[in-house]
This record gives structure tokens, sequence and C-alpha cells, in this order.
């Protein structure tokens, strides 16, 4: 007999002592929408029926990745002793790109559930998302998950998780939220140690913005933590950080369905719709005030987002270009993160230069765009911020090789990340290699339990975001994990190595590295354009240049015979449509220059996908 | 059978011209092929309209000769419908399959078929391919009696392992024979050869060429081996017993047959061809780079005129129903608007020596022969003569040559 609560509290009027706002930090597949899914089944918010696996996490990618990228927040009704308690459960992104939101759904809490699977062990993302919740003063539990697995060790990962955050192995809950073992004890839990919000009801309104979700039937959903004051429907807000302002159309809690509500008072948690179309006019961190009684001080912690990391996203198909644009247009209104402007390519024509929060954020976007919006994209490799000064002392920003100034440079700084990484013991070789090899330098080595160890570096952003979680994880055999954070920028001796065809440079393949790798990676893609690039009537010269220095050449022979020898039996219609058929392959050819190059080599030579060129 | 039919229209059944055809017809030579679709054996790298005795499905070589001439007669009757002048015939070619697999009697009853219907032009050429294996004294005396000019023997290689390889039938040795029993009935000679056959060596190569002239040919043609898809050696090569030679080794082996050709004082006069002297060229084979009217007769034949292009049906009972029926035996045709003319006229003159005038290209293409003659592939003085004239590198990649010549 499970306690649902025998009366759930009403939103708007439920005293703040009785509301328990909490999330969980977990790693990616360690079980927490699974067990948010048990959640909801437990208190009954989602009847048996109705439930989907992973209830909360909405989007396609987000299911199938297992992870998620936006959150959301559920009000659950729960019952201890006699008294109804409202819990609001706020799930939390769980990637390193998103650590601003993060921060944001960790301020909307008093309390974290540190979810671990107990097979498996703490991971570097959650551990920091730990630091970031303990800065928040958060209220943590411990819970090992998937105790139902063969392969599970709670006694081994209890002890880890007490030494890390202090308090007995024996505190530490264990559940399973595939079966549901332990997770009524969970909530029990979290009811007698999250403390209560605290906030002043007749202050002017203060709510924080924890997430912005676009929605095309009802436009900006905007989650908010109520902090001080109380918001009723009609109500006109502001935002405090652009002095907008809008009328509150609908307000209410999820449980799990969007459901109305006659307002929502202090510490709680729910959803504003004004009808704005644009999450940038509902940004994250930001603080909701009443346009008549205005708040005059903001709720701290509010910035605006940052991309950290650049790529050209470019159609296979040149005549995509305005779909392209169409679908960006569309992402930006549910992603307050994603910058863009239009730039063209010699190889890979029309496409837009975008920025993101980090990779993983790249990915998602480009594999939103060719999901929901049937696209074929090529990504440029992705590049970092850097700040050159020339040696007449002007500074440029450059986030994109082609805008490095040429001439004398005096300086170069590039961004910098603090990067931690959680491995077994056994690998902590392969991986100093590896940061070694990343121009990484070493800050410390601490072993977390018994076979564990959390390995420190300082290392440059453009080492990471060039392929650097693939190679670790291959090198790793998928063990280890990685977080890290910006940690301003330093001063390193970086040149932009260009590639020419036939002396033309080819502005795609034009990349700033380390002057000690600058050799490498000239002879990596001249080698890789020379294997895919067809021969062509003439010798075609692949170079790679600092300015107007060549690190590396290769050439690719002159085509020695393309005739066919004989007309069949007077059959000239075969003949010519062989011509044709020559001449619209041609087409699809992009020219640098004198030369034609087949789009499929650039973008298999971008990809590093690169195989003998087919005859 | 292998190859696609081009698409086009259907052909209409009493194969009825359009009146266009008569322009400019009597500055048009006019010629006949004869496709005769017999072979022995199939080889293992042909994809010809061609058939062995037990793909004919109960067509009888026999009756071949019979069809062919009532197809010549409904041509006459054709060609008379659409008000062309009667032409004399200037050039005759009998092709396959192997044309020396029917009697002597039944090639020299077609070729009467064409002079009763057309009359010949003085010095018409009439020419036929032969196998080495399946021709003889008497039977190439008996078509000089009759009024052929030319033998083009498929000699292929020297080189028995090479032979063996596109499984030809016939002995090497057979050659110097087969080609003194020609010019002692006063044939002319052509030799074709073949190069770049998988496991070709250039000494192979070498030693056909050195035995192919020894010959003292008057002509010679060497084509490139091409892997046909749908042939049993497309099959060998995708199942990797035969590894297709590659594009460097051929361009090497037709330098080498121009160097050797040329050192024995041929010229070449098409990409693929050589002759002694100009007037042993095959002006049949011309006929198709310079855009002549010709009508193909047999299952499978092209035919032009006009700007019509059209081709029969292939099967040979299909083409017998046909000319049983008395309809035309064509299956689809075409017919050229401007640009695809213009288009046909750059890609078959380029090819030939003293073919395409720089004057016939648009201004826009004009520009493309100063990067041509950079790039080495237009001869230079030919250009300032007005004449476009591919080098030795040119004659090897003229396809590329031809898309640059019809850039928009």
């Amino acid at each position: 007999m499970s306690p649902i609560a025998k009366k759930a509290l009403q939103p708007a009027s439920t005293d703040p002592a009785f509301i328990r706002n909490f999330c969980i930090i977990a790693h990616i597949d360690h079980g927490k929408s699974t067990l948010a899914d048990r959640m909801l089944s437990i208190t009954g918010v989602v009847s048996d029926r109705n439930m989907r696996a992973q209830y909360l996490d909405r989007m396609d990618i987000e299911r199938e990745r297992g992870i998620t990228i936006k959150s959301q927040a559920v009000r659950m009704p729960w019952q201890l002793g006699d008294q109804s308690y409202a819990l609001n459960m706020i799930d939390t992104p769980g990637h390193v790109d998103f650590t601003y939101e993060v921060s944001r759904s960790l301020a909307a809490c008093e309390g974290a559930l540190l979810l671990v699977d107990a097979a498996q062990g703490i991971e570097a993302q959650t551990l920091a998302n730990l630091y970031l919740a303990l800065d928040n003063d958060l209220k943590i539990i411990p819970v090992l998950n998937k105790i139902d697995l063969p392969a599970a060790d709670p006694d081994k990962y209890a002890r880890e998780l007490a030494s890390l955050i202090g308090g007995s192995p024996d505190d530490v809950l264990r559940v399973s939220g595939k079966t549901g073992f332990g997770v009524e004890a969970l909530l029990d839990r979290v009811t007698e140690l999250v403390p209560a919000p605290k906030g002043d009801p007749n202050a002017p309104v203060r709510a924080m913005i924890f997430d912005s979700v676009y929605d095309s039937y009802r436009g900006v959903v905007t989650y908010v933590r109520m902090i001080d004051g109380h918001l009723a429907p009609r109500e006109r807000i502001q935002m405090m950080s652009t002095r907008a302002t809008h009328e509150i159309l609908e307000i209410g809690v999820s449980s799990p369905e969007p459901t109305p509500s006659k307002g929502l008072g202090v510490g709680e948690v729910g959803y504003l719709i004004t009808g704005v179309k644009d999450v940038r006019l509902s940004k994250v961190g930001d603080t909701v005030t009443s346009h008549q009684r205005p708040a005059t001080e903001a709720l701290v912690g509010y910035s605006e987002p940052l991309p950290m990391v650049f790529s050209g996203l470019y159609p296979i198909d040149g005549s995509d270009f305005p779909v392209l644009r169409e679908a960006l247009d569309k992402l930006k209104l549910s992603d307050a993160a994603l910058v863009y402007e239009p730039e063209t390519s010699v190889a890979l024509g029309f496409g837009f230069r975008c920025g993101f929060l980090g990779l993983l954020h790249l990915e998602i976007i480009a594999e939103r765009l060719e999901r929901e919006f049937d696209l074929d994209l090529i990504a440029t490799a992705p590049s970092v911020i850097y700040e050159v000064t020339t040696d007449d002392k002007q500074t440029v920003i450059v986030t994109n090789p082609s805008e490095f100034p040429g001439g004398k440079i005096h300086s170069v700084r590039e961004p910098m990340v603090k990067a931690a990484i959680l491995a077994p013991k056994d690998f902590v070789g392969v991986i100093m290699e590896l940061c070694q090899s990343r121009r990484g330098t070493l800050l410390g080595m601490e072993y977390l339990g018994e076979d564990r160890v959390e390995i420190r570096y300082n290392m440059p952003l453009a080492e990471i975001v060039f392929d650097f979680f693939d190679q670790l994880k291959s090198k790793t055999a998928g063990y280890a994990s990685l977080d890290y954070e910006p940690i301003g920028d330093q001063v390193a001796d970086l040149v932009k190595v260009d590639i020419l065809l036939q002396g033309e440079q080819v502005d795609a393949f034009s990349t700033i590295v380390h002057r000690d790798k600058a050799q490498a990676y000239g002879v990596l893609m001249t080698g890789r354009l020379r294997e895919l690039i067809p021969r062509q009537q003439f010798e075609v010269p692949i170079q790679a240049a600092i300015g107007a220095r060549v690190i590396a050449r290769e050439s690719i022979r002159a085509m020695r015979k393309d005739v066919l020898a004989k007309c069949y039996g007077g059959d000239i219609s075969r003949k010519r449509k062989l011509l044709e058929k020559q001449k619209e392959g041609k087409k699809r050819m992009k020219m640098v220059g004198r030369v034609e190059v087949p789009q499929e080599a650039f973008i298999a030579a971008l990809s590093g996908d690169v195989e003998k060129k087919a005859k | 059978m292998p190859g696609v039919a081009p698409t086009a229209d259907p052909a209409p059944l009493d194969g009825q011209l359009p009146a266009s055809v008569t322009e400019g017809a009597a500055e048009r030579p006019f010629g006949v092929y004869i496709h005769v679709p017999f072979c022995k054996v199939r080889c293992g790298y042909c994809d010809f309209n061609t058939y062995t005795a037990d793909e004919l499905r109960g067509v009888k070589r026999t009756d071949y000769a019979g069809q062919a001439i009532a197809e010549i007669v409904f041509a006459a009757e054709v060609l008379t419908a659409a008000a062309l002048p009667i032409r004399p015939v200037s050039t005759v070619f009998f092709g396959g399959g192997t044309p020396t697999m029917l009697p002597a009697s039944d090639l020299i009853a077609m070729l009467q078929a064409i002079k009763d219907t057309w009359g010949f032009v003085s010095g018409a050429e009439i020419t036929t391919e032969a196998n080495p294996d399946s021709v003889d004294a008497v039977y190439l005396q008996q078509l000089a009696d009759a009024g052929f000019t030319r033998v083009s023997f498929g000699m292929q290689s020297a080189v028995p392992r090479v032979l063996a390889t596109l499984e030809r039938t016939h002995d090497p040795a057979r050659i110097p024979l087969v080609v003194q029993w020609a010019r002692d009935a006063g044939l002319g000679v052509s030799l074709d050869l073949i190069y770049g056959t998988p496991g070709e060596t250039a000494a192979d190569w070498r030693a056909s060429l050195e035995h192919a002239l020894a010959q003292h040919p008057d002509h010679l043609s060497t084509y490139s081996l091409i892997v046909e898809p749908g042939t049993k050696l497309a099959r060998q090569v995708r199942r990797g017993e035969l590894t297709e030679s590659d594009e460097d080794v051929q361009a090497d082996f037709y330098e080498l047959a121009d160097e050797l050709i040329g050192a024995a004082g041929f010229d070449w006069y098409e990409v693929s061809n050589w002759s002694r002297t100009p007037e042993l060229q095959s002006r049949h084979n011309l006929s198709y780079w310079r855009g002549h009217d010709w009508w193909g007769v047999g299952p499978g034949a092209h035919s032009h005129v006009g700007g019509v292009r059209w081709w029969n049906v292939k099967h040979p009972a299909a083409y017998a129903e046909r000319i049983e029926a008395g309809d035309s035996p064509a299956l689809g045709r075409e017919v050229l608007d401007a640009g695809t003319r213009h288009v046909e006229h750059v890609l078959l003159l380029t090819r030939i020596r003293d073919g395409l005038k720089i004057a016939d290209l648009p201004a826009a293409a004009r520009t493309a022969v100063a990067g041509l003659i950079a790039d080495e592939l237009v001869e230079a003085k030919a250009a300032i003569g007005g004449a476009i004239v591919l080098t030795l590198r040119g004659r090897l990649l003229a396809d590329g040559v031809v898309r640059r010549l019809l850039d928009d």
C-alpha cells in the first residue's frame, strides 16, 4: 500500500513548510529518468496505464540518447505521518555543456538526490554537479540505483559516496528505479531531510526562471521557482534583465501535464505562459517580478549564455540553404544559447557560422536540424574563441580561422579549461599520455574509493573540442568520464594553417593550431585530400602553409586517360548520354580555382572519413 | 542482352521520317551499315548485339540475308517517301557479330541489293569485318570479286595468353595467312587490336603491335578494353579472378601504340585509328564522326539520317517478326534539336584529326581553347590556324576536352 497523499495540497495556497524542492544529480545512464518515472507512478500523478518510459524526457533525441537536455519540473503529492506534502522534482540537464542551466535548476531547490549507478560508481560529470549543489547549500541525499543488477556492488560504492560527502555508508539509500525497490523510503527521506523553502509572502514578487521551453502551440512556457510574493493569472509581470512586460495568460504546475492553478506562492515551482514566442524574451536565470510593484533587486546568479565553441554548418545540398535558415530561426525560439550568422565557403557553399555552449550542444543542434528538418549537414571542425593581437597592437576576436589577421602577430590568447577525468586506476597512464599530447598541465590526482582516480588537468579548450572525448573513451574502454570548466585564457604559440589547392586557399580547411602541431595537421589534411580528390587534366599541388611558408605538400598526378575508345556500331546516342552524365556530374562539383572537387571529398576530408576515392 | 537502349521516343511502325531530314541532304554522303548478329561463341569481354546458335530462339541464320534485303527495300521506300534525293552509296560496312559466319554468297547478295537499290559512287568503300578463323583464300576472293574493297580482321592480340583471357578462339599464327590471302585477292587490310586486357604486360602489347605492323596493313585500330557491365569479364573482375588494368597502364599502352604505329609510317586520323595514307582511312568510320547519313540494317543497328537517329529491335527473332510483318524494325528514335546537334558536332568532330573548326564554336567556348593549349591538350599551331587538333595527351583526355569545349 503506497502512501499516496490523502489530500493533495493546492497550489497557490500551500504553506511553504510543507513544500520540498529537490533535484536529481546523476550521470547519463545511471537511471535518473527511470527513477523519476517510478516516483511519478508511486505518488499517483501518472497512472501505470499512462506511464510511458522516461515520461519527463519529452524530446525524441533525449529519449534516444537517454539524456535530459531541457529540464522540467513536476509536482507530486506525498504523505508522511498525518501530514500531506507537495514534492517538486526539478529535472536537471546532465551535461557539461549546460552547466549554467544546471546551476539555475540547482538554485531552484533546497535538496538534491545524488544518484549513482551501483554497478559503476560516481562519474566526473556527477562530481562536477555535486560541487555545484554543495556550493548552492543543497541538502545532499546519496542514493545508489540499479541495485537489482547482478553487477551491482552497493557496499563498495556506498563507501565511495560516504568518503566523498561525509557521513556513514549506511546513510546511503539503495533503490531500484526499475523494480521500485526503496523508492517509497527515498520519498520519505526527501520529505524528512530537504529543508522547506524560505521566502517573504508579503515582499514584491521575485521568481527565478530555471527553464524556458518553446512549445509550437502555446509559445514559450517559462518554468519558475517562486522566492517572494505571489503571482496570479492575468497579472502583468516584468523581466528584470530586459524590463520587458507581459501578461500572464496561464499559470500552473506540472503534474506532470500542465495544470492551471489560481497562482503560485512562496517556495512553489510551476510554469507561466505569456504568449511570447521566443525564449530569448524569457531567459533562464532571469528574475520575474510584478509590473505593478516591482522588486528593486534581482536574484543573484543570472548570466547571458556564452557560446564557447563555433562551427560552420552547411547543407550538403546547396539548395537547402533557405531550409537551414528557417530551421535555425525555429530552433532559436527554444534555445537561447544558439547563435548564428550566415557565412560562405568556397568548398561548402552557403551556410551558417554557429556558436554553441559546447560539443554536445553542437551535436544536438546538428542532429535536431537533420532529424526535425530533414537536412543533410556538414559541420566544419569546431573552433574556440581566440584573442589575437597584431604587432601594431590591434586586438581581434577570432571565432573562425578566416578572421585570423594576416601580417605580424604579437600574441594569441586561447581559452583554457580545468578538466577533471574520472577513471579506474589502470587507465591513469593512457589518460596522462593523452592529456600531455593535448598540451595539458597536470594539476593533481586523487583516489576516490578503492580503485578509481580523479585526474585534474589544465588544458586548452581547443584541444578538448577536437575529438578529445572520443579519444578518451576509446583509450579507456569507455570507462573514463570527463568534466571541464572554463578558467580564463592564456597566451599560446598558435598559428593559422591554410590548405591550398593549386595555390587557391580552401577556406573550410583553415585551422588554428599550436605551432608544434601545425605540420602534423598539414600532413594529415594534404594526405587526405590527395586520396579524396579525383585526378584532373593537370597536376594539382596540395599545400599546407602558415602564411606564405609551406609546411607540407602533396600532389595529385594529372589524369592520363578518360577517353572512351569506341563508338559502338554508330551508337552516337549512347556516347552523347555518357557525356551528358559526365556534365551532370561536373555540376555537382565545387570549383577551387580550376580544380573540380566533389563535395563528398571535402566532407570526407573534414570528417576524417577517408577512403580510397572510388574510380 | 547487356547494354541499355537510349531512352527516346518510340519509332513509328511505318518508319516515316520528318521533313527536316531533307535539309542539306544533297551534300551529305550516304552509307549503309549491315549488322550480322551471329557468332560461333560469345567472347568474354563482348557486349555487342550478337547471338550464338543456342541463343537464337528458332531464328535461322540462313534466313538472315533475305530479311536484311527486305529492310534495304523498306529503307529505300522510307527515304523516297521523305522526299530525299536518291544518293548513290559511298560506304558499306558489314559488322557484327561475325559477318563471315555467313556464306560469302549471303554477304554478296546483300551488297548486290544495296547496289540495285541506290547504286555506288565511284570508288565506294566496301568493308567487312572478319574473324581470322572464319575466312579462307577462296572466301576472300569471292568477296573481292563481288566488289568488296576492304577487310578488317579482329586480330586483337598476338599473345596466346591474352587471346585466351579475351576468349578469342583464333590461332595468332593465322594472321599472316589471312592477311596474305586478302592482299592476294586485292582487298585492303585493316587490323583491330585490343589493349589493356587483364594480365596483359607492356611486353605483350609491344609484341602485338610489332606483329600487327609486320603484316604491313593499310589501317590499324586499337581499342582499350572496356569491362562492360553484364559481360562474363565483368563477373570475373567482380569475383577477383581478373584485375582490370588501370587508367595509367592504359595510357602507357596507348602512348606505346602511337609511338610504334607512328614510327611505322602511319598517321592517326581518329583517336583509335591510324592509316598508312589519308586515302586509306576508313571513310565509313569517319562518316559516324562527321555526322553523315547512314542506314543501319539488321537487329540492334543504329541509323542516322539528317538529324534523326534510330535503332532497331535487338533480338534477331523480334527483328524477323517486324520484317515479316512489313513494319519498320526500329524500336526507338530521337529527333535531335539544334542544341543536341551542336553537342554531337563538338563531341564527334573533336575526336578526328581533321575535324572541329574553332569557328563552329560559340564565343564562350572559344575562350576555353587557350586553356586547352596551355594544358597541352590541343595543338597550338592548328588552333592558330582555326582547327581543334588533339595532342597525344589530348587524345587520351578527349572526353574532358569535349566537356571544356561545351562548358556553358
